[in-house]
């Protein structure tokens, strides 16, 4: 993509090295910034809190199931591990990830903005998110919840016990943070995007995140509606999801998934953005059927919404509802898998290059395979009654969520870290991690499709010895997983004090992120950039490359 | 352009005032998107109910003050009138009016407020409050108690958003009172208007829905 933009402009001379980071000092300029950078940065440190707090609770699940007994925790405290170790991944973690810290971090800088469309209601999500955090952490800490993550009724309600409503508050009060990023995001795509930045000129990462906007404002209240309610009955007794009064739970269940099917996409889909993105730039070549895959994001944004009965085939709905949710479920399959054809078509006699972003992008393309395929497992009728509620299921979402989301998280953050921070890591460190992490992924949760098929129920913290093998092997894996984790935070954080200068386009990669300085000014543009040609532009790099000597 | 770019409404990371205007809009639509879905999953759950439970809802019904509803429902249809004017006003630029149509209207949604918080003390009296002191001695007291949930769960967000809706105009008058808004620039008014309206239009499908169903069975 070439811009009027020139590095040698006279307003870059004036500020010198002046940029978002060191404009202004201060813990006030951070927690008043209106910058969305900024909040990226501050989206970046709290979501990895929470990430370790999940991550903590995973490795205690994973140390009482290397032994048959239940000698480490008792039940109850096992179902409160779970519980909390589901909602600070899924809400405060999985759904953010993406979206508030890469997307508010690179969304309008792909789109030559200045800022968001409402700079003030993007810090608001951020409060929102910290409130809607602490309230959790709040309950977590002050006793605990055992619902699972899901809140499902009785559960929350006539059987509760610790902090329940509190939970509840957090998580309702966390939903505002998705839906003004949604209503921030949607809008800043229709408005405020430079001049030649048509539609189908937009960087994929953008489509995904239009499809993300639109999920997070269709679906998110609802969610938000239901666990009032589910906060009401908990608290008042007001009888909507009882049965003893003719309530309904199979309704709650149908509110909830109404939401959280699309929220596992509002999680994945800005993921498959950033796939788009670091496939392209280090295959050397234009994405392979562009509107292709922007559609399918927005095909599987409208799907979405169709599936959510897949999550209550054995819950009591009808058998025709059933299957025709089943039928759906398998188009989902459909722009799933143009996108993962695209991407393989687009790494076809490119010239491929294994930095550390690209790692994990061909790391994510593979779990996601094996995630999503496993998936079109659990959507036929009768192999789901088989498998429901066992490993198998706990296998498959970790697939899609850790070794695909996560994945992907990564992939984007190392291919942005250094425009964020101007530094650059060390590739070899790097890579490290992100070999450890694919192996303790695989050895992590392979075995645990292994322990579904035979027949092992999630939510146990107790189990027939001869599943111990495949337990101890898990828990090995979790241990190489962590490590992997801890060598590519240690080796992110390294770069920050000993990185070397990243320069504006370390990746030679294209798009306006890579035309300005690294880490940007404060107001991204010195003049606002004029797009003329297409995304992706890399096969005529040579072309340009010599249009941009002669100057 | 050259007016408009150095307009003091005018934010830096906009090129102009319409650039702006589209995108407070386009935001607020957006927004009351939003406002419906969150409605709707309640809308989606009385209406299971109100199937399941139809002689429960149709006794529920009759327990509400039809007059008392009736009010509040020409109280929030005048006060969609002067909102709506208000907005005309800003767009002409004329200051003195739009302050006194917020005025009219914030009144009205004041009003509001009143004849509910007088249903809901009518309400105690008669223990029929879910989770403070509901009790029913007839038959299917479930179902009732499920259609009086819905009823405060629905009019109480109802109510919450008057509340917030008259705590925007608290806190754009003082702006309104400094000309702020004119013929360039009233996105804030517009918007409010937006907001305002959505609020009655939930009125307009809650007021049928809990008043007026099986009026004509008892």
């Amino acid at each position: 993509m070439t811009t009027t933009v020139t590095p040698e402009s006279p307003a870059a001379a004036d500020h010198g090295a002046e940029n978002y980071l060191n404009h202004e000092y201060g813990i006030k300029s951070w927690l008043l910034t209106v910058d969305h950078k900024r909040i990226g940065l501050l989206y970046l440190i709290t979501t990895t809190m929470f990430f370790a707090l999940g991550g903590v609770f995973a490795g205690l699940i994973r140390l009482e199931l290397m032994t048959p007994q239940g000698d480490m925790f008792q039940a109850d405290t096992y179902n409160k591990l779970f519980t909390m170790h589901g909602v600070a991944m899924i809400f405060f973690f999985l759904i953010p990830s993406v979206p508030a810290v890469l997307g508010n971090f690179v969304l309008p800088l792909m789109i030559g903005a200045k800022d968001v469309a409402f700079p003030r209601l993007n810090l608001l999500s951020w409060y929102c998110y910290i409130t809607g955090g602490s309230l959790a952490t709040f309950a977590i800490v002050a006793g605990g919840v055992d619902t699972g993550w899901t809140f499902y009724t009785p559960y929350s309600s006539t059987y509760s016990d610790g902090f329940v409503a509190l939970a509840l508050t957090g998580v309702f009060i966390n939903g505002f943070s998705s839906i003004l990023t949604g209503v921030n995001f949607l809008t800043t795509i229709h408005k405020m995007r430079a001049p030649g930045m048509t539609w189908f000129r937009l960087p994929l990462f953008i489509w995904a995140h239009y499809a993300t906007s639109l999920m997070m404002i269709l679906g998110t209240p609802v969610v938000a509606i239901t666990l009032l309610l589910v906060a009401l009955e908990n608290l008042l007794g007001i009888g909507i999801f009882n049965p003893d009064l003719g309530g309904d739970p199979i309704l709650m269940q149908h509110l909830f998934w109404f939401y959280s099917h699309p929220a596992v996409y509002i999680m994945i889909v800005p993921g498959f953005g950033v796939i788009s993105e670091v496939i392209a730039c280090f295959s050397r070549k234009a994405i392979f059927g562009y509107s292709f895959v922007a559609f399918s994001s927005l095909a599987i944004a409208l799907l979405g919404f169709l599936v959510w009965g897949h999550h209550m085939f054995t819950t009591g709905q009808s058998v025709y509802a059933s299957m025709v949710f089943s039928f759906i479920t398998f188009f989902i399959a459909v722009p799933t898998a143009v996108k993962i054809f695209n991407w393989t078509a687009t790494m076809y006699r490119g010239s491929i290059d294994l930095k550390t972003p690209m790692l994990y992008a061909i790391g994510f393309m593979g779990l996601f395979l094996i995630g999503g395929l496993t998936g079109t497992f659990l959507s036929t009728l009768a192999m789901d009654v088989h498998l429901h509620d066992t490993y198998f299921v706990v296998s498959h979402f970790h697939y899609v969520m850790v070794g695909g989301m996560v994945m992907a998280y990564l992939s984007g953050l190392h291919f942005w870290w250094p425009k964020m921070t101007g530094r650059l890591y060390d590739e070899l460190m790097a890579k490290t991690g992100a070999v450890l992490i694919f192996l303790g992924f695989n050895l992590t949760f392979f075995p645990q499709f292994v322990l579904g098929y035979l027949g092992m129920p999630r939510r146990y913290h107790v189990y027939p010895e001869e599943f111990q093998i495949l337990h101890v092997a898990s828990t090995g894996g979790a241990t190489v997983l962590g490590l992997g984790y801890i060598i590519m935070f240690g080796c992110l954080i390294y770069s920050l004090f000993r990185g070397a200068k990243a320069g504006p386009n370390p990746w030679t990669a294209k798009g306006l992120e890579w035309e300005i300085e690294s880490p940007p000014i404060a107001h991204n543009f010195h003049e606002t950039p004029i797009v003329t040609s297409e995304p992706y532009a890399y096969e005529e790099e040579d072309v340009l490359l010599a249009d941009k000597a002669s100057h | 352009m050259s007016s408009s770019a150095s307009h003091p409404a005018l934010r830096h990371y906009f090129d102009d005032l319409q650039q702006q205007h589209e995108s407070a809009t386009m935001g607020m639509w957006a927004f009351l998107a939003q406002e419906i879905m969150f409605f709707g999953g309640l809308f989606a759950g009385y209406t299971v109910y109100r199937f399941k439970y139809f002689n429960a809802f149709v006794t529920g019904s009759n327990l509400l003050p039809l007059e008392w509803g009736g009010l509040n429902t020409v109280i929030l249809i005048a006060s969609s009138f002067t909102v709506a004017m208000a907005v005309r006003c800003a767009q002409q630029g004329q200051h003195k009016s739009i302050f006194n149509w917020f005025i009219a209207t914030m009144v009205l949604g004041i009003a509001f407020l009143g004849v509910k918080s007088i249903e809901y003390s009518h309400k105690y009296h008669d223990h029929l409050i879910p989770g403070l002191n509901f009790t029913w001695d007839g038959p299917m007291a479930g179902p009732m108690k499920i259609f009086f949930s819905f009823y405060f769960v629905m009019t109480g967000m109802h109510a919450l958003h008057m509340v917030i809706g008259v705590g925007l105009m608290i806190w754009l008058m003082p702006k309104i009172r400094a000309g702020k808004f004119g013929p360039e620039y009233y996105s804030p008014i517009e918007n409010f208007g937006l907001y305002w309206h959505f609020v009655d239009i939930v009125w307009i499908f809650l007021f049928p829905l809990l008043y007026l169903i099986g009026r004509h069975i008892q």
